[in-house]
């Protein structure tokens, strides 16, 4: 009896794959987790969020722009500290092996999601270590004071204190909503761990089998609430090497090769075989000066250093011309960049001038970081640093260069070790907020991501009102005021936004390149 | 007995060595697997301490190595730190793929490596001779990171015989038994529904990577047999077997070889080593799901628990293959009873 049924099993799946459009996307890496909540990476992000979960709102594909997903509309009240979502109904989680739901999405998924992250003693809130680095790190739980279902369908959240950025980080990868349901079901049979290695979600893709740092298999989700693409089954083949993705995409082993490398766009792009897409990254680039240190401190030297390199001899060197120099810390495609702020243009003169001004007529020594990691903001620190050191001898500073790997770099820099530093960032949610007042606000000096260890009353000032204020025309003239002074204090200099590429086989139609780094399969045609 | 005795006791010092090297050589690294975790966004000092103290990294070195030793001794070897599992369940699910691996580039360097020493031994400064081992010092020069693309460009892409990368066609699955696909793709169960198809899938994936990371032991194989060969055929017993009037054939390969074999057991054994080492490189070009990968990573993540457990894990297994070869070497050469 049982060869005949899987037999039958079998001969059904032949006919079904004979028909199924499966897509094999190439990722550069194994996800650390299969719950979001759990994870920082993109590399996790892509295997979880992306494909597994549904947020109650979402960043429009191709773009930063909020719009619903599983809440179909929300209000806010006047004083701007309670946020009230209305759900989707009939939204139903995946059915696996390992779990049947029994019921639709509700408001208790959305509270059960919320508090295995927020309060500590949810349940779930040590299972998996119980760290939530990106739901702490965007201080989501200082924000959130309370979240309560007014009845099945309508979900409040009642804020600390107003915060302009709270939409965005509701669409954030970590923001995902997981099944109560499933998670009951885990307490009583006392599997709770499993919540993160046997996914259950909303989202268009159900996880089947995961062999590790090899293969993640997904299945179209048959009941899946939205419009989507043509793919079947979706298939993450894990290629840590950059070079092999890209002879896996030309053979056909892969319809898409995640973060191609620079070196092989021109030849990619040659292939008729192939599609390559680009877009700019939504990243900056910059050489921070630690403005603590001497000399640094004083702002004719910051400005003399930002006169003094030729910016635009990295875009063609080391980005291969693929980025756009920066000048302001946000990146153009993000609302309220101020373009009118102006560019220290490239003159050893007034460097000089500046320096001789500041009191060193012959220069002085001094050590720059060069970045460890290829990173698209910049992917080859060390060339960088070279170019750099030559630059800057021209007007009389000797720059020492050195650098450390990854996490000895992360700390030194963290305790303020460097003079200059090679540094950058992607951001996460697309708001201003993430780029000034993240990398270089005053609360930013204390938790680690302010390089430069610069904290400008002026500027704190105009960024902290800014995140409490939600009227967005406001929100932009104090951005782009703090734009201005950020250029006049110089604890910088932004080097550049780097382009982003996407490389694909012709046959893949509908993607959209997003800003925030992801890549998305929803909407994904496979011809 | 005795000797066995004695074998066994000399283990525990050396893993009691090995343990405290490599959990003091990470340590000194500089770096933090915490700073690591967050990356550029950076971490302010209390929730720094916080992450610290639930990792257990804020107590004393000393206290901190206790705790490893005491729970390794119970068979407890800690929660990698980035994945939350426990260390020996990433090890165990990625230790069939090197081993199997490992395994079949052994065999490949073997069968090929063997016979090609033989002949060079018997032609000895022919032309042959001399091609073979030049190319053996290019085999053993070679760099397995440039030798593992090459093959892929050649064979992968130009001549489109063998698959790029992975382990097996990605529309199989394969239920796991051993963890070794070429003995879990002849389940019964999968070869009522596919057939040989994924067997055949899974040799045709393994021969790329055992090529490159056979390359270096066949060129050490070669090398060894035809200096062993040639030292035996140059031992008394073979000129009197010769002088005799013993048939060639006999000569070289019932008396010769079985003494010349020896020497290369034990190569074989110590190449075992090498081969887990030469599987970092091998395993991250193509692709390859096993330790080699997953012990580098660790390193660049600063994942204590990973590094102190995986290379105490690997090497016992290094030292039991040792120990394994000394023993079938007390079977094999009388002299050592």
């Amino acid at each position: 009896m049982k060869t005949v049924l899987s037999l039958f099993f079998i001969t059904n799946l032949a006919f079904a794959t004979a028909q199924a459009k499966s897509f094999v996307y190439c990722s550069e890496g194994s996800p650390s987790s299969f719950n979001p909540q759990l994870v920082t990476d993109g590399t996790s992000t892509n295997a979880t969020a992306q494909v597994i979960y549904n947020n109650l709102v979402t960043f429009e594909p191709g773009s930063t722009k909020i719009i619903p997903q599983l809440a179909t509309s929300w209000d806010i009240s006047k004083d701007k500290l309670v946020y009230t979502f209305n759900l989707r109904k009939g939204v139903k989680f995946h059915t696996t092996k390992y779990f049947s739901p029994t019921r639709d999405f509700n408001a208790t998924d959305v509270i059960f999601s919320v508090d295995r992250q927020r309060v500590k003693t949810h349940p779930f809130h040590d299972v998996s270590g119980g760290k939530y680095e990106y739901f702490d790190g965007m201080e989501m739980g200082k924000t959130i004071k309370e979240v309560k279902a007014l009845d099945p369908y309508k979900v409040q959240f009642v804020l600390n204190t107003p915060d302009a950025t709270f939409l965005a980080n509701m669409a954030m990868s970590f923001m995902g909503i997981l099944s109560e349901e499933y998670g009951s079901k885990l307490i009583a049979s006392n599997k709770k761990s499993e919540m993160d290695s046997m996914p259950v979600g909303t989202g268009l893709f159900v996880f089947q089998s995961y062999a590790k740092d090899s293969v993640i298999k997904y299945a179209a989700h048959p009941q899946y609430w939205g419009q989507h693409g043509n793919i079947d089954k979706l298939i993450f083949a894990i290629t840590p090497d950059a070079n092999v993705r890209h002879q896996k995409l030309k053979t056909g082993e892969c319809q898409f090769a995640n973060e191609p490398a620079p070196a092989d766009i021109p030849e990619m792009q040659k292939n008729a075989k192939l599609t390559v897409m680009k877009d700019a990254g939504l990243n900056v680039g910059y050489l921070a000066l630690n403005v603590t240190k001497k000399p640094f401190d004083n702002l004719l030297v910051r400005q003399a250093v930002n006169h003094a390199l030729n910016k635009k001899s990295y875009i063609d060197a080391i980005y291969m011309g693929n980025a756009v120099v920066a000048k302001n810390p946000l990146p153009p495609t993000i609302w309220s960049y101020n373009d009118a702020v102006k560019d220290y243009e490239y003159s050893v003169e007034k460097a000089k001038a500046l320096l001789a001004k500041a009191g060193y007529p012959n220069g002085f020594e001094t050590d720059m970081w060069t970045l460890p990691v290829a990173r698209p903001y910049n992917p080859n620190g060390k060339k960088m640093g070279e170019l750099m050191q030559a630059d800057l001898a021209k007007v009389g500073i000797k720059v020492k260069l050195q650098t450390y790997d990854w996490p000895t770099y992360l700390k030194k820099a963290s305790q303020g070790e460097h003079s200059m530093l090679q540094m950058g960032w992607t951001g996460d949610n697309g708001d201003p907020d993430n780029f000034l007042n993240t990398l270089l606000g005053c609360g930013a000096v204390k938790a680690g991501s302010n390089y430069s260890k610069w904290c400008d009353q002026k500027f704190n000032k105009a960024v902290v009102d800014a995140k409490v204020q939600t009227d967005i025309k406001k929100r932009t003239a104090l951005y782009k005021d703090a734009q201005k002074i950020f250029k006049e204090q110089a604890p910088w200099v932004t080097i550049a936004h780097s382009t982003v590429f996407k490389a694909m086989a012709k046959n893949v139609k509908g993607y959209k390149i997003d800003p925030l780094g992801h890549d998305l399969f929803t909407f994904l045609v496979i011809e | 007995m005795k000797f066995f005795l004695k074998k066994f006791l000399d283990l525990i010092p050396t893993l009691l060595g090995i343990s405290l090297i490599c959990f003091f050589i990470i340590r000194l690294i500089p770096g933090d697997p915490v700073l690591n975790l967050v990356g550029e966004r950076g971490v302010d000092p209390v929730r720094y301490a916080e992450m610290k103290h639930n990792l257990g990294l804020d107590l004393p070195i000393i206290q901190q190595f206790w705790f490893f030793v005491k729970n390794a001794c119970m068979g407890n070897l800690g929660t990698s730190i980035v994945s939350n599992n426990s260390v020996w369940a990433e090890f165990i699910e990625r230790f069939p793929a090197t081993f199997e691996l490992g395994m079949f580039s052994l065999f490949f360097a073997t069968i090929i490596g063997i016979p090609l020493g033989i002949y060079a031994a018997l032609k000895r400064n022919s032309f042959f001779d001399y091609f073979l081992m030049g190319t053996s010092l290019i085999g053993y020069s070679m760099p397995i990171f440039w030798w593992g693309l090459i093959l892929i460009l050649l064979f992968s892409v130009k001549l489109g015989l063998t698959p790029v990368s992975g382990r097996i066609e990605l529309t199989y699955d394969i239920p796991v038994m051993t963890g070794l696909y070429l003995i879990d793709t002849l389940q019964s169960e999968v070869v009522k529904a596919e057939g040989f198809a994924p067997f055949w899938s899974a040799i045709k994936h393994l021969i790329l990577p055992s090529i490159a990371l056979g390359t270096i032991p066949l060129a050490v194989i070669a090398r060894m047999t035809r200096s062993s060969m040639l030292e035996v055929l140059g031992e008394d017993y073979i000129r009197t077997a010769r002088a005799k009037g013993m048939g060639k054939t006999r000569i070289v390969y019932i008396h010769a070889l079985r003494n010349a074999l020896v020497p290369i057991v034990t190569t074989l054994a110590l190449l075992f080593g090498s081969i887990i080492t030469g599987a970092i490189l091998t395993e991250t070009i193509f692709s390859w799901p096993g330790i080699g990968k997953w012990i580098v990573q660790s390193i660049t993540s600063r994942d204590y628990p990973v590094i102190q457990g995986g290379v105490l894990i690997i090497s016992f297994i290094i030292i039991m293959t040792n120990i394994i070869v000394d023993v079938i070497y007390y079977f094999l050469n009388p002299k050592m009873r």
